[in-house]
């Protein structure tokens, strides 16, 4: 079983696309979306629908920051661009891509695997994983070995083995990681929609189950495209700047 | 320290039945096993210790590195579990014996410690091509094949440059073994390749001479003398050491990691070839340093941080090239441009190492005696010819060597060269594209084809090449 973990789509249908295509490439045959579909981009429409369909497959999509706000939920949370993509957004929406925002969960569970969008101490709070002491405190209240979560824009590899000391790794795109059964693990695979390392390319990860292998991916894909709809739509310009250059 | 109830003869792990007693290490045992779906000989290991942190971590990090190995210089891996209670790795028996009793041989003859040291140097290269570093290479952890191939065993300190490093910030002491762990590595430094080589020059070391290149220090303090202080020189223990073999050991056992070789390959090709090693100040010594310069080193050794250099990036910078030079007349233009060429790799590469190759054909049938007067005369004449053309590249003695092979097919001579040591990127002139030579096959087009490694061709542009037909 290989799953295609994908977060922070950002309404960005070139990125979602592509790295749809790619994870079908290598085999993904289950999918799990940690939240924050809409915002910042000009293709909620298209990201829902897809997402729709996928969860009427059997995928697991959780609900983020921006699509609280997206269904009036999490007023006044959201600083004033991301704000105004929201409020561009709502009125797009239709009753059913609306009434899905609202049933995702916060969080999901499956075996020794834990979805988030945000963080596993309190994923209501969307208090963010900037570093290491974040990553622990989610670790040590979780009861699934390895948690998948979203929320931040880079990719990142935390881990804790028994001294309960947490270290990071900047993972290296491509290279499978296997997951040692005798530590905690939580992953961020970064945001496909809205990178923000440096390198525009749209993030995502694989994680296969039966080897305990993660790899993370970058997938290249029209990113000059989505800049130019996030102008047409006039967002904030620097929006269409992050999209260009992933934050340099 | 807690040891674990030793597993017994007989007992089932994961249905895997312990068939018999193997080997006993420091921290792990090692038994024979069966499962009726095992397709070859297969050793179990299992952990002796049980509260020893850097044991239980680097029980871990072998279980994570070892199934990422492929190739014939690491077991084959078959499985890894017991993540709960007994953990094991299963993997690949190898029936040979470790390098571990020739230290009780040595000194060696020569030649025997040229043959053990290019094996493993070549299966280091190997391990260093898929991305890690060994870190404890020792005596005990080389196996030999029946054919002779070495095979590196424990990979429990290994540091894979993809994965993250478990034991990175674990520890407080140094991690390796006191007589071949690299001064970097005492600085907790884990990501050079070099750090190996190191090692493998204090195995060369203890083989050439009977003696530990740096004994068997016990303390942090007593690891941290190899920063400053150097090894007796080899020829001070044993006169019959030769110079080369000398400057090959100290090169390895270079203090600072970027004046050791570049990479194991480049090792594993100057102790295939003793004629070829540019002898420097390292083959003459024959005491300690002179105090100015301990003092000046052990001030360095204060505080020392080492250039830091992944795998990748160290292999990238050391390549072994071939220029395949043919100096027969009408390639004259082509020598130029070939060059040229080989210039502009080198500038890239800062470590790279040059074999200039040049092939003299001889018959299929017959004999060419390369005894006979004339024969030695061709092959010293092509010899000085090889050293004249690279003269302009104004390469330091140690970094350039030359070859004249002698073969009827130059292609395969060539492909057959870059094979046996590990060339990474062999430089070829193909002297334009005549009919006949479409039909027959040139040397360059069967080189491309067959090689292990990258070509490039080289061409002598056009217009030249119509000059001189106008001249003609």
């Amino acid at each position: 079983m290989t799953i295609a973990l994908m977060t922070d789509i950002h309404a960005n249908r070139e990125a979602f696309e592509a790295c749809l295509a790619h994870a079908a490439e290598h085999g993904a045959d289950q999918y799990v979306f940690l939240g924050d579909f809409v915002g910042y981009g000009a293709d909620p429409e298209w990201v829902l629908d897809t997402l729709i369909e996928h969860v009427a497959r059997g995928a697991v999509a959780l609900m983020g920051n921006h699509d609280a706000a997206a269904i009036g939920e999490l007023s006044g949370r959201l600083n004033t661009s991301a704000q105004q993509c929201i409020d561009w957004t709502r009125p797009r929406l239709s009753e059913e891509q609306r009434a899905f925002l609202a049933q995702r969960p916060l969080a999901a569970e499956d075996g020794p695997l834990l979805y988030v969008h945000a963080n596993g101490w309190d994923p209501a709070g969307f208090d963010y994983v900037f570093g290491p002491a974040e990553a622990g405190r989610s670790m040590r209240v979780a009861h699934a070995r390895i948690t998948f979560c979203g929320h931040m824009h880079e990719p990142m590899l935390y881990h804790m083995g028994l001294p309960q000391r947490v270290e990071s790794f900047a993972p290296i795109p491509g290279s499978p990681i296997p997951l040692s059964a005798a530590r905690r693990w939580l992953a961020l695979p970064g945001s496909v929609g809205q990178p923000r390392d440096g390198n525009p390319a749209a993030c995502y990860a694989t994680f296969d189950e039966l080897t305990n292998l993660l790899t993370f991916w970058r997938v290249p894909y029209d990113h000059e495209r989505a800049a130019r709809k996030v102008l047409e739509a006039g967002f904030p310009p620097h929006l269409a700047r992050l999209l260009l250059t992933g934050g340099a | 320290m807690e040891r674990l109830r030793p597993p017994q003869v007989g007992q089932q792990i994961d249905g895997y039945e312990l068939t018999q007693f193997v080997h006993r290490g420091g921290m792990a045992t090692l038994w024979r096993v069966a499962r009726p779906d095992l397709t070859l000989a297969a050793v179990m290991k299992v952990p002796s210790i049980q509260d020893d942190p850097t044991a239980i971590v680097g029980f871990e990090v072998e279980q994570m590195v070892m199934p990422l190995l492929g190739g014939p210089h690491v077991p084959r891996f078959v499985a890894a579990g017991g993540f709960d209670a007994q953990p094991y790795i299963v993997m690949e028996y190898i029936d040979g014996a470790s390098l571990r009793p020739k230290l009780d041989q040595s000194p060696l003859p020569v030649a025997e410690i040229a043959t053990l040291g290019a094996a493993v140097a070549e299966a280091l290269h190997d391990l260093h091509q898929q991305h890690v570093i060994h870190l404890d290479l020792k005596p005990s952890n080389v196996l030999f094949r029946a054919g002779g191939q070495a095979v590196l065993v424990d990979f429990g300190l290994a540091r894979h440059e993809r994965l993250p490093d478990l034991l990175a910030e674990e520890f407080r002491l140094p991690l390796g073994t006191g007589p071949y762990i690299s001064p970097e590595q005492v600085l907790h430094v884990r990501d050079d390749p070099r750090s190996d080589l190191f090692a493998l020059g204090a195995i060369l070391y203890h083989l050439a001479t009977g003696r530990r290149a740096f004994g068997t220090p016990a303390s942090v303090r007593a690891l941290r003398q190899r920063l400053f202080r150097a090894p007796t020189p080899p020829r001070a223990l044993n006169p019959d050491c030769p110079p080369w073999l000398q400057e090959v050991i100290l090169h390895c056992l270079e203090v600072e990691a970027e004046r050791r070789y570049g990479s194991a390959a480049q090792v594993a090709f100057d102790l295939a070839h003793p004629d070829s090693v540019a002898l420097t100040a390292r083959a003459q010594c024959t005491g300690d340093l002179p105090l100015a310069q301990r003092l000046r080193r052990w001030g360095r050794s204060i505080g020392a941080m080492p250039v830091r250099r992944n795998v990748t990036q160290q292999l990238l910078r050391a390549p072994i090239v071939v220029a395949a030079v043919d100096l027969s007349q009408e390639w004259e233009a082509l020598a130029d441009a070939l060059r040229a060429t080989v210039r502009r790799v080198l500038q890239s590469e800062p470590d790279a190492r040059l074999a200039c190759v040049s092939v003299l054909k001889t018959n299929r049938i017959g004999l060419d005696t390369p005894t006979d007067e004339a024969g030695r005369n061709r092959h010293v004449q092509r010899l000085v010819q090889l050293q004249h053309w690279a003269r302009s590249l104004a390469l330091p003695p140690e970094r350039a060597t030359y070859h004249v092979l002698e073969a009827p097919d130059p292609a395969e001579a060539i492909i057959d060269y870059a094979r046996s040591n590990r060339v990474d990127h062999i430089v070829i002139g193909c002297r334009g594209s005549s009919g006949l030579r479409r039909y027959l096959g040139s040397v360059s087009t069967k080189v491309v084809a067959e090689a292990p490694c990258s070509v490039t061709v080289v061409k002598v542009p056009r217009a030249e090449t119509l000059a001189a037909e106008a001249s003609a």
